[in-house]
């Protein structure tokens, strides 16, 4: 009999996902399972999915869900954190859920410093209603609602929202990675479990942003959507690590 | 059971705490700060409670959101505007089947409104308050006592329908000062456990809690379940209580605040020699719409006050048809009308409808 040398992680369930060829979501769900399980953590975790391409994250994460409002996932997630301290809370976010619509609610959790788990999801457009401008667009980039580009006088300028939850003091460790390459994804995961490890050792918020890609709304291959990220995306949002200040030797 | 004396708000977050509410997050806003400061205090002191301020109304719902999903028995307050923020919360805690306590000291009209006691926000609380067709028990207390009993009852209708329940007053409910008899408080560890919380799917299927039914027939399966639950509601829950109705030829019909002016009022006339009475309802939503529409077999004239431009006069009249006259006296802004004044308005119907004869 052949040796099994690649499984599918415990916290994943056994669903095809609905997301699009090449879209990073599946990668990055994936991702957040092996974490789970190599923490040791599945049975005591409970995740908050967005509204967007990843409102139905519970279909393949095995783990306890409740599901919030657009942008209000961490305000959710604090509500069952303070709870139930004993538990590893993780919202799962895109761009448009928590820097657009959510933004007050996810400064002020990191500003808190609660004990929280972020994982967001910057694909810089709204992907699930079609592909609208997103506080993360890029200048120029065309969108739905930026038929002729993104023109940061009338549409405003790409907001770093990792950049602004590292001026509050209570967050702990930003990072933000990338999903486009096997060194990209092995970094990221790195990124997930130190995020998940902050919380464990209760140190305060920490916050995952990954970079993904959208091949369907940026109507191009996902190779070359990948290529994208890589060489246009990272301009405006460095991969990474933006803030640690977790004790040495972690 | 000693008796204090007890300002309203303080009263709501005392009897919150023996309900065995542990959560509490909330925003400033008059008039109700009162009640968040008392709970600052009073769960600072406590190893098990859990008291946010949050950074908006919004995210102070959503708190509560959350931790309903875990289990703990949770409260949020405000006043109008915003209650109207937590209004997209509460709608999913409905879809969601979550309980919740949400206290509304409402403010005197729309937008900002005023500070003033007033009940411009019947329509907002009976009606669900926000989208997609919901309800939320409303409990309309009149006096500090019943501060205590119906905080303590939000909590149990909250557990027992899995639903937010409205507490409904006013700045006048929560400022007046009376005196309290408070019951022993429940140890929350003692409350039934509950097989649908989030704690980690230790040794067990992994749970969900969503309002998201993409497909059409689970959608409207679910909607159903929900028509059923408040037809359970609407059936086993109503609550009124009943002033000096049995010899009455005319009955007051109000709520909270209004109902205590109201009653003064009727006592004033009675001792005048007209035969009138108070009919109160407790609960807002359900409406006591079979126990209205009893009485008017023997009172054939209402009277409707309200402290707004006439919202549950609507329901009134839905109740008795055209079993009985429907007139209305309101005072829509957060002026605050004396007995003597309602005893007028009452007068002059006892008059017009030829009713002193009788």
């Amino acid at each position: 009999m052949a040796k099994q040398v690649f499984k599918k992680p415990e916290a994943l369930k056994d669903n095809i996902y609905h997301y699009c060829p090449g879209c990073g979501h599946s990668i990055i769900h994936r991702l957040v399972a092996e974490v789970l399980g190599e923490l040791g953590i599945r049975e005591k975790t409970v995740g908050v999915p967005p509204a967007g391409c990843a409102v139905l994250a519970y279909n393949y994460l095995d783990v306890d869900m409740g599901e919030a409002p657009h942008g209000r996932a961490i305000a959710v997630a604090t509500g069952i954190k303070r709870a139930r301290p004993d538990l590893v809370v993780f919202t799962y976010q895109g761009d448009g859920d928590i820097a657009a619509i959510g933004t007050a609610e996810t400064i002020h959790a990191a500003n808190r410093g609660e004990r929280l788990t972020s994982i967001f999801v910057n694909n810089g457009v709204y992907g699930m209603t079609g592909g609208q401008m997103a506080p993360t667009t890029l200048i120029g980039q065309t969108t739905t609602t930026t038929p002729f580009g993104r023109a940061p006088l009338r549409d405003g300028y790409p907001l770093d929202l990792s950049q602004m939850l590292a001026v509050a003091r209570g967050s702990v460790y930003i990072e933000r990675t990338a999903v486009t390459s096997p060194k990209n994804v092995i970094k990221t995961k790195k990124a997930i479990k130190k995020a998940f490890q902050v919380q464990m050792d209760n140190l305060g918020f920490a916050l995952v942003e990954i970079l993904s890609q959208c091949p369907t709304n940026w109507k191009v291959s996902p190779v070359e959507s990948c290529r994208h990220v890589e060489e246009e995306v990272v301009k405006s949002y460095p991969l990474g690590v933006i803030k640690d200040t977790t004790p040495k030797n972690k | 059971m000693t008796k204090q004396l007890m300002r309203g708000s303080h009263v709501i977050g005392e009897a919150a705490t023996r309900a065995g509410c542990r959560f509490y997050a909330g925003y400033p806003i008059t008039p109700q700060n009162e009640l968040p400061e008392y709970m600052s205090r009073r769960f600072g002191k406590l190893d098990d409670a859990i008291f946010i301020q949050a950074e908006s109304e919004i995210a102070a719902m959503n708190m509560v959101m959350g931790a309903s999903m875990t289990g703990i028995r949770a409260m949020t307050s405000s006043s109008s505007p915003g209650i109207s923020l937590k209004q997209e919360a509460i709608s999913y805690m409905a879809g969601m089947e979550l309980p919740a306590v949400v206290v509304n000291v409402m403010r005197g009209g729309p937008g900002l409104g005023n500070i003033a006691p007033s009940q411009q926000d019947y329509f907002q609380a009976t009606r669900g308050g926000g989208h997609g067709g919901y309800r939320t028990i409303v409990l309309a207390p009149y006096s500090g006592q019943e501060l205590v009993s119906l905080t303590i009852k939000a909590f149990d209708l909250a557990d027992a329908y899995l639903s937010p329940v409205v507490l409904l007053g006013d700045g006048l409910m929560g400022q007046m000062m009376e005196p309290v008899v408070f019951p022993e408080p429940i140890d929350p560890s003692k409350l039934p456990k509950r097989e649908w919380i989030l704690d980690g799917a230790k040794g067990r299927d992994t749970r969900l809690i969503a309002s998201l039914h993409l497909d059409p027939i689970e959608m409207e399966q679910f909607n159903w379940k929900l028509a059923r639950k408040y037809g359970a509601i609407c059936e086993r829950e109503p609550q009124h209580e009943s002033y000096h109705l049995d010899d009455a030829v005319l009955g007051v019909v109000a709520f909270g605040t209004a109902a205590r002016i109201a009653l003064g009022a009727v006592n004033r006339a009675r001792e005048a020699g007209f035969k009138v009475g108070l009919f109160r309802p407790i609960t807002l939503w359900p409406f006591p719409e079979k126990e209205l529409r009893d009485l008017t077999r023997t009172v054939k004239h209402l009277l409707v006050f309200e402290m707004n431009s006439g919202q549950m006069v609507e329901d009134v009249k839905i109740s008795v048809g055209e079993q009985a006259t429907v007139d209305f006296h309101g005072r829509p802004g957060g002026v605050i009308s004396t007995p003597h004044e309602i005893a007028n308005v009452m007068t002059k119907l006892i008059y017009r409808y030829e009713l002193d004869s009788e």
